[in-house]
């Protein structure tokens, strides 16, 4: 009894002695694909904030109003957070190809699929940066064409031009990253909806005596300055 | 060759039958056909009256007219002459009208003129506005004798003019153009003007035709590159300038090819104009300046409100374009009511000048810059037009030589923002 005892346990050791030993130089392959990718992706933050230094990304951030936006949740600069990205995103990448290595059952279809959401991520950031970009130079543009047509409100003009693309820009970036597609499509629509609703109900009700007004300025007062002399500017 | 892209086959033809010319004429026209067969006539006349011997042509370069421009500009080339039925010529007087590729854009016209003199090897070349209904044939000798006479390459012209026309050259391109590159050219956007072949042909080699500056604007470049090529100016006086009819949305694209085109030229220079200081007087040819008084009805308190009003609504964009000190100021200013705001000449010029200096750094879109200034030169029109209301020509002179000199005087300013900030 007690010598079977001993011989289970004889065995029973032998096979974790056995399996450590298997596990060791996997576990010792996975440390040093990790601190490759430690090495790489450090490197590869370091290429990309000179590039974007040099290219001065910052600038092009400050113009499309992320600089703002970053500033406003107390982040780093969007080249610092741009290089710290890609470099999270490397490391997790090498991370999750030393633990395939492990052999753990189950875990190169993660890593599969990580590496297949990659893209996909880039895109919706892609989208989202430049809808920012573009929020902010139509808005602007919208606010300069206003202010010098004497349009009235020319800063709500602006601002729904701005809330008009990014939330599309959004909805694009989310539809991109195959996160909530139809909630999203339907969230725009009611947003978009509601804002055309609200424009036309204000404009309508609310900003009668506004629309009068505006009505009343651009014809009445025009025909009133057909007997002023206009100014020549050259 | 530059005129082979710009000069159509069909125009080529044409031009190739008249020969080598001495003088050539262009009339950059689109829809003008109430003026344009009288300009077209009074050229003529003063072609065949002051240059008779001398081979000529008359080039229209049209940017696709739907009024019959062309049309007219053809028949006003043969038809009797109003001014001066005695006049004959002795030489054939040639007339092209030919249409430019790619849209109405008076810097395209103005490449195909050049190019058109190029080809023709014309010594002596002058351009003439199609709104100049005014224009006598005295005006062709004014313009071309000096050039053919006595060898100047640009001459720019003077005119009467009402005290209240051309206020963005005399508030703004005048004074900055003057204090930065030296010269007291009084119309550096000339409408009309005469050049020898000589710098045709070293504008016509610049590199910026390309460019947007090439399509709106050309005709300040043409002025800038003569002073900074070093070639020989004189100022012209012409006669009395027949007032254009702007509306106000006019005032935009007037900024873009005048202002714009200036700071874009800043940038080009910088070499020339950073080592200038003082500025010089240039040969005037006849009276240096006249000013018509007869009162004109503006309203000035819409002015006021459109001021007051752009500085509210752009403050985000010229929080990015100016200093805060000026930017307080200029809020102070706006704050004020209408009888009592001043926009002082000393932070006008500050104005332009960090304005100049955003739109090197290009600290947002550069044509947003330009925009951004529309509302501000209104409120220094306002100013304007208060401070010489019932001012004399001599008073009205004397505060557009104060403004030119604190351009002046400011221009070590706009070289510390130059690369100074942002």
């Amino acid at each position: 009894m007690w010598e079977k005892f001993v011989n289970e346990l004889t065995q029973a050791t032998h096979e974790i002695v056995r399996s450590i030993a298997q596990f060791l130089p996997r576990l010792m392959g996975t440390l040093i694909i990790v601190l490759i990718g430690w090495v790489i992706a450090y490197i590869l933050k370091s290429i990309l904030r000179t590039i974007l230094r040099l290219a001065r990304f910052d600038k092009l951030s400050e113009h499309a109003g992320a600089t703002q936006l970053l500033k406003k949740a107390a982040l780093p600069s969007s080249t610092e957070l741009l290089s710290r990205f890609v470099f999270w995103v490397a490391w997790i990448g090498f991370i999750l190809i030393g633990v395939s290595v492990l052999g753990i059952v189950g875990m190169q279809e993660h890593v599969g699929r990580f590496f297949g959401f990659l893209p996909r991520l880039f895109a919706a950031l892609f989208v989202f940066f430049f809808g920012l970009l573009a929020s902010s130079f139509f808005s602007r543009a919208a606010l300069l064409a206003a202010v010098n047509a004497d349009l009235p409100s020319p800063r709500l003009i602006s601002s729904t031009i701005r809330t008009l693309i990014i939330v599309f820009s959004v909805s694009i970036g989310f539809e991109e990253l195959g996160l909530a597609e139809h909630t999203v499509l339907v969230a725009f629509s009611i947003v978009f909806g509601s804002l055309m609703l609200g424009l036309a109900l204000a404009f309508g009700i609310g900003g009668r005596d506004l629309a009068r007004q505006f009505l009343e300025r651009r014809f009445v007062h025009e025909k009133k300055e057909e007997k002023e002399d206009e100014l020549s500017p050259l | 060759m530059a005129e082979e892209s710009i000069l159509t086959d069909d125009f080529l033809r044409e031009l190739i039958n008249v020969g080598e010319v001495d003088i050539l004429i262009g009339v950059p026209t689109y829809n003008h056909a109430g003026t344009v067969g009288q300009v077209v006539q009074a050229i003529r006349a003063g072609l065949l009256q002051y240059f008779p011997r001398q081979r000529a042509v008359i080039i229209n370069a049209d940017g696709g007219s739907k009024d019959a421009t062309q049309e007219l500009v053809r028949a006003a080339s043969i038809s009797d002459l109003q001014h001066g039925p005695n006049l004959h010529a002795l030489r054939t007087l040639h007339s092209i009208s030919a249409q430019y590729p790619g849209g109405p854009a008076s810097g395209v016209a103005l490449h195909t003129i050049l190019a058109a003199a190029e080809l023709l090897r014309a010594t002596t070349c002058a351009v003439i506005s199609p709104d100049s209904t005014n224009i006598e044939p005295e005006w062709l000798e004014s313009l071309l004798r000096p050039v053919c006479r006595d060898s100047f390459d640009l001459v720019t012209p003077l005119y009467r003019r009402h005290k209240f026309d051309g206020l963005l050259v005399r508030n703004l391109v005048y004074p900055m153009n003057r204090a930065l590159y030296s010269r007291r050219v009084r119309e550096p956007y000339p409408a009309e003007f005469a050049f020898s072949g000589r710098l045709g042909s070293y504008f016509l080699g610049q590199e910026f035709w390309s460019q947007e500056v090439g399509r709106a604007g050309a005709e300040i470049y043409l002025t800038i590159s003569a002073i900074t090529g070093d070639f020989r100016l004189a100022q012209s006086f012409l006669g009395t300038k027949s007032r254009v009819e702007h509306a106000p949305a006019d005032l935009v694209p007037a900024m873009r090819q005048t202002v714009g085109v200036l700071f874009w030229s800043l940038e080009q220079n910088f070499p020339f104009w950073g080592a200038l200081s003082d500025s010089q007087a240039i040969p005037a040819i006849g009276a240096e300046h006249e000013v018509s008084l007869e009162p004109i009805r503006v309203n000035r308190k819409r002015l006021h409100q459109m001021f007051v009003h752009g500085v509210a609504e752009l403050e985000p964009v010229l929080k990015s374009i100016l200093t805060a000190p000026t930017l307080t100021e200029l809020q102070r200013a706006a704050a004020v009511a209408e009888e009592d705001f001043r926009y002082s000449n000393e932070l006008w010029v500050r104005t332009v000048y960090e304005f100049a200096a955003s739109y090197h750094k290009t600290v947002i879109s550069r044509d947003h810059i330009i925009q951004a200034l529309v509302p501000l030169y209104r409120g220094k029109t306002h100013t304007f037009l208060l401070e010489n209301h019932d001012a004399s020509a001599d008073e009205v002179e004397s505060n557009v030589e104060a403004l030119c000199l604190a351009f002046e005087r400011f221009k070590p300013y706009l070289l510390e923002q130059w690369d100074g900030r942002k």
